[in-house]
């Protein structure tokens, strides 16, 4: 809208500054304790358009203090680099429909190569592009992680999570929070 | 075998073009230090770089450049020109570099979901009607089976809502029940929200595409609607 120069009355925010602000101010209650005992690893990309592009390091920030809260301190683990001087997935300005596939894989050969070395089991992609293009790098590069948004980790962390809406858990996940039992 | 630059024979078109819309590319103050081309993960695809393209585009090889289909794997990330010490815009130059290329032949997925977008709202191409039905059944689903959230609250186009949540088109056509998780969230924290129903589509092919008009069009028809029929005054970016 800057580039075109289009009026506009409404402000724009974006899902993760609301998160954090939610937090922060006490209205979303949610912690890390499901993750206590189990430990499970995540690290995390900083999706080009909303952080270099549009929001900066603020955004990253914003980011990491929302997953830090949902899957605990010590269990997210940063890529490097990371904020604003991480690596684009390799899926973004449209890579992922321009049908060059080889020369796509080649460029998310580096951000599957960052991802490797965190050690993390589960990545928070919060960008559609970076969400498919990463599966699509860790299913052809052979990694074992999981890609998930931040919104389904939330709703695990809250005991809300459905059956249904387990798609992108691996198996470690998949029951968590669903039993009486196991809830909070 | 090396030839000298004949300076005097170079018409360095390309370069005026780009400077005329971009006028702070800066793409004659390249020093080329190469500091773009070692934080790129798209140098040496199709035997090019950062700096090899802005070296190309000064010194004029113009039809070189208009050959190469290495402007479709820069993803335009921005990172090179965030290190660069002379700010030259490379992802600017190469969103003209996309334009250059005849629009029917630009890359045929990108192409179909930017027309797509154009004429649904979405590029999925997801008729409004089929969305709001989705939208409507999922909801209800957890309505009904879910007493903690028998009274959530789930609307498209509501007027005078506080937030306008855009929405990718991959949930409602290939995996509704991903909606839902975010719904729980705005639910428990009481947010009062809706999703637009005109140009809903959070995604944007036609920047992709380098169409600026599509684009342009895209844009307007959702700041009118946000502004002048719902007036909502935060609009949210999606995950
Ligand atoms: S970083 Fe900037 S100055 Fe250095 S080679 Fe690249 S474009 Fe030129
Ligand atoms: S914008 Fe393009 S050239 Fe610059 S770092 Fe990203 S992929 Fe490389």
């Amino acid at each position: 809208m800057r580039k075109f120069k289009i009026d506009h009355k409404f402000e724009f925010t974006t899902l993760i500054t609301l998160y954090a602000q939610w937090i922060r101010e006490g209205k979303l209650k949610v912690n890390s304790d499901w993750n206590k005992d189990l430990k499970i690893k995540f690290t995390a990309q900083d999706p080009c358009n909303m952080v270099r592009k549009t929001w900066g390091q603020k955004m990253a920030d914003d980011m990491r203090f929302v997953i830090r809260t949902i899957v605990g301190e010590e269990n997210f683990i940063d890529m490097v680099p990371n904020g604003i001087n991480n690596y684009c997935c390799g899926g973004g300005g449209g890579a992922l429909q321009a049908g060059f596939t080889d020369q796509r894989r080649a460029y998310g050969k580096v951000k599957f190569n960052q991802i490797q070395e965190t050690r993390a089991t589960y990545v928070f992609a919060p960008c559609h592009n970076c969400h498919a293009q990463i599966e699509d790098i860790g299913h052809h590069f052979g990694g074992h992680y999981n890609v998930v948004h931040i919104w389904t980790i939330m709703c695990l962390a809250m005991g809300v999570l459905g059956e249904n809406e387990r798609t992108y858990l691996g198996d470690d996940l998949k029951d968590i929070g669903l039993n009486k039992e196991d809830q909070p | 075998m090396s030839l000298p630059i004949e300076i005097n024979d170079m018409e360095p078109e390309f370069k005026a073009l780009v400077l005329d819309r971009v006028p702070t590319a800066n793409l004659d103050l390249c020093l080329t230090c190469g500091t773009c081309t070692a934080g790129c993960p798209a140098s040496e695809l199709f035997e090019m770089d950062p700096r090899k393209l802005v070296r190309m585009v000064v010194l004029g090889l113009d039809e070189e450049i208009a050959k190469t289909p290495w402007a479709w794997v820069c993803t335009m990330c921005t990172r090179c020109v965030n290190a660069c010490p002379m700010k030259v815009d490379i992802p600017k130059l190469v969103y003209n570099m996309r334009a250059g290329w005849p629009r029917e032949k630009r890359p045929k997925g990108i192409l179909g979901s930017c027309d797509m977008h154009i004429r649904a709202g979405n590029a999925m191409g997801v008729p409004t009607e089929d969305f709001i039905w989705t939208v409507e059944d999922v909801a209800e689903e957890i309505q009904m089976t879910d007493p903690r959230f028998k009274d959530m609250q789930v609307s498209v186009d509501r007027p005078g809502a506080y937030y306008a949540i855009n929405q990718n088109s991959r949930e409602p056509v290939t995996e509704p029940d991903e909606l839902a998780p975010l719904w729980k969230i705005l639910h428990a924290v009481g947010a009062d929200w809706t999703y637009p129903s005109v140009m809903w589509g959070g995604e944007n092919y036609c920047l992709f595409l380098a169409d600026d008009e599509g684009w342009r069009y895209i844009l307007e028809e959702f700041v009118y609607h946000i502004d002048n029929t719902l007036k909502c005054p935060v609009v949210v970016n999606t995950e």
